[in-house]
């Protein structure tokens, strides 16, 4: 399903989302666009996202994948399209409601609350995008920050954390809101080997508590790692959408990296 | 998953006792009326009005990240509202009580257009609204302009009456004002704001309900404003707009806030005493009193930006009135505080 390269020229994986289809999935995008006054960033796009899925999200600079991240999360209203998640249309939900029925997203440049500690940092993900009440959310908070290794800064105010902690707390306080879909947003880059090692292994456990995953990196060998299909947009369109091994060998998405070596 | 010997602590021994300690001093005020001269418990008063004016102006700023410089908007119409409540034939002190509930109301509606306005817009805006208002209540004819009015159904009550009940009200509106918002900042919902202070786009993306919150505050800031505004009316007995609507209180507020140390509880409350004791010392200066003040308000924003209670905290460690949280491993030091054994 859904793991087939498609070409460059305007066929997209949308059609292949018929009612067959859709049962296993979480969440899909049809037909975005988003424009910024002239500027198309994302030019009809079409996505969708299974059940436990792991999903890479490949392409150079401005391709548009923040852009189609931010449409997913709901921090962003497309300019013509719709966004389902489990069935329902929550194209128009605002981000934080999107996040309280189970999508949760990293940035690309750390967001953190820097005023509070990492506890209070995660406490907030857990108590709001969780729902969780008083100890179940020291709990689920005290779980998380272990997880993603956090748990030796908890007291430590965000604000002092360099950027690789800075990075590591994006993730464990989108994983605190109890995500069904996690959106990451280049959470791996700059990383040496054994820190990409270290997430790597965060993320697969992630994946076996069935959480589906879109991931945005540039670092190509750590993604195929953790997911079993890559997506490449150029210029807001998906040229590539399959097993990471074709993408990684598709005309288009070579072109888009300018012949550049990959996978 | 084994216990692992976290807890979360939210007080520690000193903020236990520091907390029953100010709760006891509030108590004990309260029967100072039998013993204090009508001048003391006037000053007290004032000393209440400027801790609530502080207190709610950080929680506005401090830990919303809305900083507004039109709060006078609503400590002028908390003085209105009193003067036509009474003028309605409601007890005049009831009215100071009410006019304030009131003004909460008010503050709901006009919250929907002031939220979507970001930072400095925000600021400006409600410096609009206050100017707006001002103009706006000139035009009662009961106000008669800038000629003002005075609270008559005050002659009611005999001098003594008069400091007595309006110490006690403020009494408790300081009380109220403090617990509330310490219980709000404690709660998820003041975890919110102060995410939504730090990074509104990350609180929307965690599932922080943004404007909710927001309006929380601004409503509690507002009503806050409001009663220090009818309290005002209680001890100053006359009401002319362009006092009650001046910038000058929201000028105090930050300077309270900015000497005592913006986004802490404590030091919100620090800044209204110290305000207090230069208003006293030096307020018969005149126009170098206020220069003196802006001079002092700007080298703390310049040198000491975390302001007195900042720099205690930050050299000390110590927390009066804890607001956040703090894992603690029992294993490896005794459990301070009953927080919820969180067991991974």
């Amino acid at each position: 399903m859904l793991g087939t390269v498609e070409s460059g020229e305007g066929r997209l994986p949308g059609p292949q989302i018929g009612a067959a289809h859709t049962e296993g999935i979480v969440l899909s995008a049809e037909g975005i666009v988003k424009r910024f006054g002239a500027l198309t960033v994302l030019d009809n796009v079409a996505f969708a996202l299974s059940r436990g899925e792991a999903v890479g999200v490949v392409g150079p600079n401005g391709a548009g994948k923040t852009t189609l991240l931010s449409v997913l999360m709901g921090a962003l209203e497309p300019t013509a399209g719709s966004v389902h998640y489990l069935g329902q249309n929550v194209t128009r939900l605002p981000a934080a409601e999107r996040c309280r029925v189970g999508i949760a997203r990293t940035h690309q440049v750390p967001k953190s609350f820097s005023g509070m500690t990492v506890f209070e940092n995660a406490l907030v993900a857990a108590q709001h995008g969780g729902g969780h009440r008083a100890s179940e959310a020291y709990d689920r908070v005290v779980e998380t920050l272990r997880l993603t290794g956090m748990l030796r800064v908890a007291n430590r105010r965000a604000e002092t954390l360099g950027l690789l902690d800075r990075k590591r707390l994006e993730l464990a306080r989108a994983v605190a809101t109890d995500p069904k879909v996690l959106l990451l947003d280049e959470i791996g880059g700059g990383l040496t080997d054994g820190e990409a090692g270290e997430l790597v292994s965060t993320i697969k456990v992630l994946r076996e508590r069935g959480i589906a995953l879109v991931w945005i990196e540039h670092i190509v060998h750590v993604l195929v790692q953790v997911t079993e299909r890559l997506v490449c947009l150029d210029s807001g369109k998906i040229v590539a959408d399959g097993k990471p091994r074709d993408v990684m060998k598709h005309p288009d998405v070579v072109r888009a990296y300018l012949g550049s070596a990959v996978g | 998953m084994t216990d692992s010997g976290l807890v979360v602590a939210r007080w520690t021994p000193t903020s236990v006792t520091f907390t029953v300690a100010g709760v006891g001093l509030l108590l004990a005020l309260s029967f100072l009326p039998t013993v204090a001269s009508p001048a003391t418990l006037d000053r007290m008063t004032t000393l209440f009005i400027y801790v609530i004016l502080a207190a709610t102006w950080n929680a506005l700023a401090g830990y919303g990240g809305l900083v507004s410089i039109g709060q006078q908007a609503f400590f002028g119409l908390g003085a209105y509202v009193t003067i036509r409540l009474s003028n309605a034939g409601v007890n005049v002190y009831t009215a100071v009580v009410v006019a304030p509930l009131i003004v909460a109301l008010f503050s709901l509606p006009l919250s929907l257009p002031m939220l979507r306005l970001k930072t400095s817009e925000f600021a400006v805006g409600m410096w609009v609204v206050a100017e707006l208002i001002h103009l706006l209540v000139n035009l009662d004819p009961l106000i008669q302009g800038e000629t003002g009015i005075s609270l008559i159904a005050l002659n009611a009550y005999t001098v003594d009456q008069r400091n007595a009940l309006t110490f006690w009200i403020a009494l408790a509106a300081v009380a109220a004002v403090l617990a509330i918002l310490f219980v709000l900042l404690r709660s998820a919902t003041g975890a919110g704001l102060q995410a939504i202070r730090d990074n509104e786009e990350a609180a929307n993306s965690v599932g922080v309900r943004v404007v909710t919150v927001k309006r929380i505050v601004f409503v509690f800031a507002a009503a806050g404003a409001a009663i220090a505004g009818s309290l005002w009316l209680a001890t100053a007995i006359s009401f002319q707009p362009k006092t009650y609507f001046s910038a000058q209180w929201t000028s105090y507020m930050i300077f309270m806030v900015l000497v005592g140390g913006l986004g802490t509880f404590e030091g919100a409350i620090i800044g209204a005493v110290i305000f207090y004791a230069i208003e006293a010392a030096f307020g018969s200066m005149g126009v170098w009193y206020m220069i003196g003040l802006g001079a002092v308000a700007l080298l703390f924003s310049l040198f000491l930006p975390s302001g007195l209670y900042g720099i205690f905290g930050a050299r000390t460690g110590v927390q009066l009135l804890p607001v956040g949280y703090w894992l603690r491993d029992t294993k490896s030091e005794p459990a301070v505080g009953q927080g919820k054994a969180a067991e991974a």
